[in-house]
């Protein structure tokens, strides 16, 4: 299929649901229906079995045509990791149950692996999963800092079925119901005062074996495609020139003069570039990744896009001390999604800092790209061939 | 506010093409074979001789000095996105040979000249044709230093020939100056012979790119247009060199970085490769980073000075601004990181760091390029500000 039979099908579509007139909901399930949700995944499945690069040409046929978009920030965890992982690894009858109201927002996702023990060595996980009677699974554990636990019909879970063998050998990934007696969602407040994440609390929540995703065992190499997935999400956007938080900080300079000055033009002008070539940078690693899998410089731009947005926020307060000493609103409110326009500067000064720490942080991802890009020698390693029950913590 | 230029999505490929590829196979491979470091670093002694015979297989046998020319005018008619793969070649061998200075600036500001009605059409005919051929080698007579916008005159013409001086100017080895001087009926652009040019050499930081005072003193010289047409052929010039400058500044950051990990990967302190440290690993991850993102933003200023003029000049002015201080980063970090070895003479490092230095500075220092941008985004530091 070239770009010219794809915008073809684009255009069928906005001639079929107008979407001046067309209930977006409609809109999005004939979307999907049409294959143009996302392109690369197999037809049936939301996409036609085609080059990923051609997605762009769909997006921006659609965005030139007024399509509404799918509500992506709601159910960002779905599409960046469940979704790519369930393609991969999952049975065609989960495929069919998940992707489609995954896809049009009906049911979001959330991701169930850190826990107080394990963060960055995910592979840590204590939480049980032990056979029951009926060949399904009895779960038992404490999830921490979980994204739209609260608002999430499904979680991706890792973890431990087997604590004899070395922790990257002994771990399974499940599908979990949110709804499953057993599960208990406690808001977690955080550095903004809102409660965006949860603890989850898992008390003998029943799984049956038919939402596992891969072999008993293979949880690591499973999740492994989950978190390079995640890191391209996080990194690859398609974005506009001065978009994102940049465009806070040059709407502060045009419009309020009594910010600007000379000696920090410079440095206004260093985030706008820094902006910019962030956004090239994004455009070169979709670009080169059109055709094949999500690879490790998905890290590599994660670790750009944290150091980027923390930098732009803090100048942002810098540029504008009376705005500075105020913030928008403590109340504990449990948000769906981030939205990081439509707060105040304080508000994204102090969300940026989790860039560096949500979905591996930065000094992890730094190690992933000098060893898996670079080829420079791994950490020591002094539990590797230790069986994870015999690892002291 | 909308942007004064276009700002959507990127639409214009970053990828290199197979045609691209096959540039930069053929290049390489020749500078391996007749490019060494030593031989390189031996033109700080004063040998002249790697200048000339480099230059000679490049610019005639490979026919690179053509690049950029028309096929009209015997060139090879290919465009900034190629230019900028040579470029990449070329710094990370830091070769020193005149192609930024004479087939890049100096043949775009002639061939922004071809379809004018320029005072004289048929001298800049000829002059790109000897240039393509690798025959003839150009220099545009403006400050190394100089940013993409009119230049500030300082040759004027007087009735018995050119007057003034100029300096310093990189590619002085130059067979023919395109000079750019203030007529009696206001800016133009002439053709000088380097026989009417006194040149003094300047001891430069980085010799792989002669620099020398250019003195003029009644010279005679051919004038090729006048006005606005003058103006804009110098800017597109400069314009084009800035841009395409990034692309060689990401080869140099390149070939710093790729120099730096092999070494730390054989190199061994405290019973370890010195690779294996996390505070060198984070370094090394964080170079990577830098050297990658320039790559992205001197490709787009190559893709944009090709295919979307509009834009060209943001392009350039982010690709000038971040690429200059990717390489010099990339340099430092490369002797910093070989330790003694880093700081001898012996060791290929140095050359880059003082190319890296002195590009930063050529044809506008980042400061200058972010002051220019924020003036085209409408982010300036004064009342104009809307
Ligand atoms: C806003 C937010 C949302 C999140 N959402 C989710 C979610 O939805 N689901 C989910 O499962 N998790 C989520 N997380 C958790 C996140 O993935 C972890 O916090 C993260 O992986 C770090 O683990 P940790 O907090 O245990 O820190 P630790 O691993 O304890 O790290 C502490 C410090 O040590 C450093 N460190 C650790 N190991 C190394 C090493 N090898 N080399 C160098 N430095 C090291 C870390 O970089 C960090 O600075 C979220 C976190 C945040 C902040």
């Amino acid at each position: 299929m070239n770009e010219n039979t794809m915008r073809g099908r684009v255009t069928e579509l906005l001639r079929a649901y107008p979407p001046a007139t067309t209930d977006p909901a409609v809109f999005h399930r004939a979307r999907f229906d049409a294959g143009l949700a996302w392109v690369h995944f197999p037809e049936g499945l939301g996409g036609l079995g085609i080059s990923r690069d051609l997605q762009d040409v769909v997006d921006t046929e659609l965005r030139s045509g007024g399509a509404p978009l799918n509500p992506a920030g709601h159910i960002g965890i779905g599409l960046g990791m469940a979704a790519p992982t369930i393609l991969a690894f999952g049975t065609a009858e989960q495929q069919l149950r998940y992707l489609r109201p995954l896809w049009l927002g009906d049911e979001v996702w959330c991701q169930l692996f850190s826990e107080p023990g394990a963060g960055s060595d995910l592979a840590a996980v204590a939480t049980r999963a032990v056979r029951d009677d009926g060949g399904g699974w009895v779960v038992n554990g404490q999830k921490v800092w979980t994204s739209s636990a609260h608002v999430a019909r499904f979680a991706i879970l890792l973890a431990r079925t087997d604590p004899d063998v070395p922790k990257h050998r002994g771990l399974s990934y499940f599908v979990l119901d949110m709804s499953a007696p057993g599960v208990e969602v406690r808001p977690l407040r955080q550095i903004t005062g809102e409660a965006e994440f949860n603890e989850v609390f898992l008390t003998d929540v029943r799984v049956p074996d038919t939402a596992r995703l891969g072999e008993v065992g293979d949880g690591w190499k499973v999740a492994n495609a989950t978190l390079s997935s995640e890191r391209v999400a996080i990194g690859g956007d398609q974005a506009d020139r001065e978009s994102g938080m940049i465009s806070k900080v040059a709407q502060l300079w045009r419009e309020h003069p009594g910010v600007r000055s000379a000696a920090v033009h410079d440095r206004v002008m260093e985030r706008w570039v820094a902006a910019e070539v962030f956004r090239l940078t994004g455009a070169r690693l979709r670009q080169r990744l059109a055709t094949g899998a999500p690879g490790f410089e998905g890290a590599a731009m994660k670790v750009m896009f944290a150091d980027l947005a923390q930098s732009i926020s803090l100048l942002e307060l810098e540029l504008d001390p009376d705005g500075a000493l105020q913030y928008d609103d403590w109340a504990l409110v449990r948000p769906a999604s981030v939205d990081f326009l439509s707060r105040g500067p304080g508000y994204r000064y102090l969300r940026a800092k989790g860039n560096s720490i949500e979905g591996g942080t930065s000094e992890v991802l730094r190690n992933i790209v000098a060893e898996r890009v670079l080829g420079l020698p791994g950490e020591a390693r002094v539990d590797k061939d230790v069986p994870w029950k015999k690892v002291p913590r | 506010m909308t942007l004064p230029v276009y700002s959507g999505p990127v639409r214009l490929s970053l990828v290199e093409s197979e045609d691209e590829e096959s540039v930069r196979t053929v290049v390489r491979k020749l500078l391996a074979d007749r490019c060494a470091s030593e031989d390189v670093a031996a033109v700080y002694d004063g040998a002249q001789g790697l200048h000339g015979a480099l230059w000679r297989t490049l610019a005639a046998d490979l026919g690179l000095a053509g690049l950029l020319v028309p096929e009209e005018a015997g060139g090879a008619g290919a465009g900034p996105r190629e230019t900028g793969t040579v470029l990449e070649e070329l710094g990370s061998a830091v070769a020193p040979v005149p192609f930024l200075t004479s087939a890049v600036i100096a043949t775009s500001t002639l061939v922004r000249l071809m379809p004018e009605q320029s005072a004289d059409r048929s001298a800049v005919r000829d002059t790109l044709v000897a240039a393509a051929s690798g025959e003839l080698v150009l220099t545009l007579a403006v400050p190394w230093s100089a940013v993409p916008d009119s230049p500030a005159y300082t040759v004027r013409e007087k009735p018995d020939g050119l007057h003034g001086d100029v300096t310093p100017v990189a590619g002085a080895d130059a067979g023919t100056f395109l000079v750019p001087a203030l007529g009696t009926d206001g800016p133009g652009l002439w053709l000088v012979d380097r026989a009417e040019v006194r040149a003094t050499p300047v001891t430069a930081l980085d010799m792989t790119r002669p620099l020398a005072t250019l003195r003029l003193d009644g010279a005679r010289a051919r004038p090729v247009a006048r006005g606005r047409a003058a103006e804009d052929a110098v800017r597109a010039g400069l314009l084009t060199g800035a841009g395409l400058l990034a692309s060689e500044q990401v080869g140099l950051a390149h070939w710093c970085l790729t120099e730096t990990v092999s070494y730390l990967t054989e190199r061994r302190q405290f019973g370890r490769v010195v690779g294996g440290f996390q505070a060198i690993k984070h370094r090394m991850a964080d170079l990577h980073i830098a050297v990658e993102s320039a790559r992205a933003a001197a490709r787009y200023a190559a893709a944009a000075l090709a295919d979307d003029p509009g834009d060209a000049p943001v392009a350039v002015a982010v690709a000038a601004s971040v690429c200059s201080e990717v390489a010099v980063r990339a340099a430092e970090e490369c002797v910093q990181l070989h330790g003694g070895i880093g700081m001898t003479w012996e060791h290929p490092a140095h050359l880059r760091l003082k190319r890296a230095v002195a590009d930063q500075v050529a044809l506008g220092t980042p400061v200058r390029h972010r002051a220019r941008l924020g003036g085209i985004v409408g982010i300036v530091p004064d009342k104009e500000c809307r």
